[in-house]
């Protein structure tokens, strides 16, 4: 049943999603009744204060962690099966290369791990550094590199095996405003060329809104979904520096923080932005 | 990084580095014997460099045959008991309760003074038997590899696991591209560790009996019979001895390093 529904239409499908975490001083419920379908290609961003489970949802989806209630598809598939067919590509906040490699040899490591031969693989790695302008760095090590060029290296990883489902979580939370910005516009070309579905956590309103198809915002204590926003800026709509001029971006800035923080925002609070 | 040090050239660091503890070396020497030779200081209290030399000269064959005999049983015991310090370190990697029964031995062992299990094995194995000084040797290179083996693999970060996890690399896959040269630099640092230590307790365990021959049986029966530069003579042979087996240590650091980065740094 789950092949004609989700077979091709639905990347992700979350239902009633919990997970609780045995600690020392007790249980912590980091999830509850989390409801969360995205569709094949779209661009979803998970936003919420520190601590309302985004990582977690994130690494349950990944088969990082399984959930303690409810259920997760994946392209149709548990979560399991999707990492064993390499259904998704990843990035977490710290770009995590290993340092011992060139960035060439970073970014082809998954496609080393699951046997591409060395021809093949050569030709990809020079593609994807391509795509995320370090050809000419492809010799270097990571600690030879700036923190976005280490993020853009572990972009250009996640890629490697076109993923139809991309996994983020905070990818450019460590960069600086202006970096940040450069990367998102980036990512939104990368991920329009690939057509991959993006689950992008992200604890910034404008970064959401720039990148996305749709905002889950959630809350924490416990982790949930308290509302969700459709973007509505088409896909063909260049995200450039002038979409954050525009008005209609300002009013999805807008709904997206009254979401966030359950209370329409005053005119005052509004210009003060 | 090479871009940035335009100021020193790479070329005269190096001669700088070769030549600098040549100079101390040899200003060390000639102070030396200065203090000998015109201060005057008695020759038992301390012989000059020169006669330190010529005894060198005159006893080469006996000075490189004892170097070989403590030589060998320096090398078996760091390679035996490094051996058995990395591969009971992968196991108390994995298993906890391995670990948790290793460490006390491990901090034991750690702690034996050389000077006393030395007659105790000596007399163990017989008087003309080199293997209580190979197991000296061997104790004394256990601990730091092992130690340090067993810290390197515990060093992958839960974020590259969580990496190789996602990629559904297999046990072999991840122990290869990511357990084993995380802790690479760290088995090496143990290894040079125990080098100098595996010397040291070869050398010193000559001095409570077993076979003659080694370089610490000839200092001390050097020193008892008041032959003092020649007692001087072979202690600079052990030095040389310590030195060329932790200089092979640092070449091993090297080439380790140099095939972890392909080659290309
Ligand atoms: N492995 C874990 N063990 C115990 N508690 C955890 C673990 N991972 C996350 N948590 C808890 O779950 C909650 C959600 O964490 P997380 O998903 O990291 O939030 P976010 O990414 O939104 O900041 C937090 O209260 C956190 O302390
Ligand atoms: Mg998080």
């Amino acid at each position: 049943m789950s092949e004609t529904i989700n077979g091709d239409g639905v990347a992700v499908a979350a239902n009633g999603v919990g997970k609780t975490f045995d600690t020392r001083s007790g249980e912590v419920q980091a999830l509850t009744g989390v409801d969360l379908r995205v569709a094949a290609g779209e661009f979803v961003s998970l936003i919420g204060p520190s601590g309302c489970g985004k990582s977690t949802l994130m690494r349950l989806l990944a088969d990082l962690d399984s959930p303690s209630e409810g259920t997760i598809e994946v392209f149709g598939k548990t979560p399991a099966q999707a990492r064993r067919d390499q259904d998704y590509g990843i990035a977490f906040q710290q770009a995590g290369l290993l340092p011992w490699r060139t960035v060439a040899a970073n970014i082809g490591l998954p496609l080393e791990l699951h046997g591409t031969d060395r021809a093949a693989r050569a030709a990809r790695v020079a593609e994807l550094a391509e795509l995320v302008g370090l050809s000419d760095f492809a010799d270097r090590y990571p600690d030879q590199l700036s923190g976005g060029m280490q993020q853009r290296v572990a972009i250009a990883r996640s890629l490697a095996e076109q993923p139809r489902l991309l996994l983020m979580d905070e990818p450019f939370g460590a960069l600086d405003e202006m970096t940040r910005e450069r990367m998102q516009a980036e990512l939104s070309r990368i991920v329009g060329e690939s057509g991959a579905a993006v689950v992008f956590v992200t604890h910034s309103i404008p970064e959401a809104v720039f990148l996305s198809d749709r905002v889950v915002v959630m809350s924490p204590r416990p982790g949930r979904i308290t509302g969700v926003v459709d973007i509505g800026i088409g896909r063909d709509v260049p995200r450039d520096e002038s979409l954050r001029e525009t008005t209609a971006f300002f009013a999805k800035v807008t709904e997206v923080r009254e979401a966030l923080h359950g209370t329409p925002v005053t005119a005052s609070g509004r210009e003060g932005r | 990084m090479s871009v940035v040090d335009g100021v020193r050239s790479p070329r005269r660091d190096r001669t700088l580095r070769l030549v600098a503890p040549v100079a101390v070396g040899l200003l060390g020497l000639a102070v030396w014997q200065l203090l000998v030779g015109v201060v005057g200081v008695s020759a038992y209290l301390l012989p000059s460099p020169s006669e330190i030399a010529a005894e060198w000269t005159a006893n080469a064959g006996p000075i490189a045959e004892a170097a070989w005999i403590t030589g060998v049983n320096a090398v078996l015991g760091l390679l035996v008991g490094s051996a058995v310090g990395v591969a009971l370190a992968a196991v108390a990697a994995r298993l906890r309760w391995i670990d948790q029964m290793l460490a006390p031995v491990v901090a034991g062992l750690a702690v034996v003074p050389i000077v006393a299990l030395a007659p105790v094995l000596n007399s163990m194995f017989g008087a003309d038997s080199e293997i209580g000084r190979r197991t000296i040797a061997a104790i004394a290179s256990f601990v730091p590899v092992f130690l340090n083996t067993l810290r390197g693999l515990r060093q992958t970060t839960p974020l590259h696991r969580d990496l190789m996890r996602s990629y559904a690399a297999t046990g072999s896959q991840t122990l290869r591209t990511l357990t084993l040269p995380t802790a690479a630099p760290y088995v090496l640092t143990g290894l040079r560790v125990a080098s100098s230590l595996a010397v040291i307790s070869a050398l010193v365990a000559e001095y409570f009996g077993g076979p003659r021959g080694g370089l610490g049986a000839f200092i001390s029966t050097s020193a008892a019979t008041s032959a003092y530069a020649r007692a001087w003579a072979y202690v600079g042979a052990s030095i040389v001895l310590g030195l060329g087996l932790y200089l092979v240590t640092v070449a091993l650091e090297r080439l380790v390093t140099r095939l972890l980065t392909g080659g290309a740094r």
